[in-house]
């Protein structure tokens, strides 16, 4: 065949696979939705994934969040000393976490750490047919395993965003303050002064939600489509940890054009 | 080969056999709880796996499926159970037809039937107790204390109730597939299928597999498929056999006939013989050409 034949050929193949793919995604969110009275009814599965997803993911988020926010405490004093307006440290070190850097990087963390986490899980049931077992059972494995596991990472993802940030300002803050000696109370002022509830605050809380629902849809839907061998399930883990990644960065894109310029 | 000596419609065959009319080797009847009828499966990529055919499972009975791996007795057991659809031919499972039949229906039926999975397919994430409380917990409203008795009994009747306490991780591989032998008869289930129960056991968890579920079968006044290509332990326990090869049913018959059989693919499989209609060697060319300089792999 002609190599430019075989190759839009192969280009045609991988779209029509890609919207497939996505269409099943969707069915399958959609399943999972129409199973979360089912979760929330049994409450003990979904508190236990929240558990699993986020305090378990506690430690990796709070210690990045402090480094982060101290590099920007460095970063953003040898900026502003240039223009001398240190006392805006507070304010530079804050709108950078809740707006950005809060949702973008802890959604990052969360889909290494919980994110495969939750794929693996469902990757290994499938393959070790403990989910075949549930059907058999009369137990949807949809309503007993990833409607909870759903919940559960949709709920941590904005808290985990805000134990982030909180600790990002934190490390500002000893690196800022503590550190260089920039004034505490200009430092804590001119934030309370410049950070808008509606415009930042809520706005990175919707930004991370979102993001919990991409990341958590990818992870369980990777799972329960894995083949059943120890290679699907390390590739299905891999694949959950990708697209995530440049899920979140493309929505991270489109909201931030929404919600701080419009659009147009 | 082609009677149920110790089914309920035995009868019929003397009958039909007085009035010299032949009879239809797979009567319909009530006391079939399963009944398949030109049953034929394939997959999208147009591979068939199963093609016509035909079966009857009388109850309170335990019944064989046995051929070689890959040859559809899996895919068969699955059929049963309303996990996968036949591409055409019918499955009837207490009486009602699977083919047509909606998640929340086909559900419905499972609750009355369990299925015993090749390595017990255990919660890995629940102990042993827990494990054979889940049906319970999941589909009765039975408070603690009764649900604690019940799990005690089930594994007091595999041997286990002193594991109770243990993770599957903790478990032998024997000991592994007695829980799920709990968990499966949990709520009594009137019929039971068995997929490969005697893979990888040693000799003693093989002997003691086989003969509880000879006697769950018997005590619950259940009815038991298993799909095997254990033959010796198998002959023991069951009451019929069908075997399948290619996809087909190309004999069945009880563990006395089986094991008289001239029929050269069960003669070959019920003695264990390395050539026969299953060859040793896969098909391959000559095998001195294949040897020969510059021919390729």
């Amino acid at each position: 065949m002609n190599p430019l034949a075989q190759l839009l050929r192969s280009i045609g193949a991988r779209t029509i696979d890609g919207i497939w793919r996505l269409g099943f995604a969707t069915r399958f969110l959609i399943a999972t939705l129409s199973h979360t009275p089912a979760a929330f009814r049994r409450l003990h599965l979904t508190i236990r994934e929240v558990y699993f997803s986020g305090v378990l993911s506690l430690t990796i988020i709070v210690v990045s969040g402090l480094f982060v926010g101290m590099v920007l405490g460095l970063q953003g004093y040898d900026t502003l000393v240039r223009f001398g307006a240190t006392e805006a440290l507070g304010v530079l070190v804050a709108l950078s976490l809740v707006r950005e850097l809060g949702p973008v990087v802890a959604a990052l963390l969360f889909a290494s750490r919980a994110g495969s986490a939750i794929t693996a899980e469902i990757g290994l049931m499938k393959a070790t047919e403990q989910l075949d077992a549930m059907d058999m059972m009369a137990i949807d494995p949809v309503a007993r395993v990833v409607a909870p596991r759903f919940w559960g990472g949709v709920l941590s993802m904005p808290l985990l965003a805000a134990m982030f940030s909180a600790t990002g300002i934190l490390g500002g803050y000893l690196v800022g303050v503590v550190l260089i000696g920039v004034d505490s109370g200009q430092f804590w002022s001119q934030m309370q002064n410049s950070v808008n509830f509606r415009d930042d605050i809520v706005n990175g809380i919707i930004k991370s939600a979102v993001f919990g629902v991409a990341i958590t849809w990818i992870a369980v839907f990777e799972g329960y489509e894995a083949p059943p061998t120890a290679e699907g399930v390390s590739r299905a883990t891999t694949r959950t940890v990708v697209t995530s990644a440049l899920v979140i960065l493309a929505l991270d894109f489109i909201l931030t054009a929404f919600m701080f310029r419009g659009i147009g | 080969m082609r009677e149920f000596p110790r089914c309920p419609t035995a009868g019929l065959f003397q009958y039909y056999a007085a009035l010299k009319i032949k009879p239809d080797p797979h009567p319909v009847s009530a006391d079939n709880v399963v009944e398949i009828d030109r049953l034929s499966f394939g997959y999208n990529s147009g591979r068939q796996v199963l093609a016509d055919i035909n079966m009857r499972i009388p109850r309170g009975k335990v019944v064989a499926i046995m051929g070689q791996s890959g040859c559809g007795k899996t895919t068969l057991l699955r059929m049963m159970g309303g996990a996968l659809r036949p591409s055409s031919g019918d499955v009837r499972v207490f009486g009602e037809s699977l083919v047509h039949k909606k998640q929340d229906e086909i559900y419905r039926l499972r609750r009355r039937m369990s299925m015993l999975f090749q390595f017990g397919a255990l919660f890995t994430d629940m102990s042993t107790f827990e494990n054979v409380a889940f049906p319970m917990r999941e589909h009765t409203r039975l408070d603690e204390s009764m649900i604690r008795d019940l799990v005690l009994m089930k594994l007091h009747a595999v041997g286990l109730r002193g594991a109770s306490h243990l993770m599957p991780s903790e478990l032998s591989g024997g000991m592994a597939r007695r829980v799920a032998l709990a968990r499966a008869i949990a709520l009594d289930p009137e019929l039971v299928m068995y997929d490969e129960p005697f893979a990888g056991l040693d000799p003693i968890s093989l002997s003691v597999i086989g003969q509880l579920i000879r006697a769950l079968n018997d005590a619950l006044g259940a009815t038991s498929i298993i799909v095997t290509h254990d033959v010796q332990e198998s002959l023991k326990i069951v009451d019929y056999i069908y075997f399948v090869a290619d996809g087909r049913i190309i004999a069945q018959g009880t563990a006395d006939e089986v094991r008289s059989s001239q029929v050269p693919y069960v003669h070959q499989f019920v003695w264990g013989e390395t050539d026969g209609p299953v060859p040793f060697q896969y098909p391959a060319p000559d095998y001195a050409s294949h040897l020969g300089a510059g021919s390729k792999p």
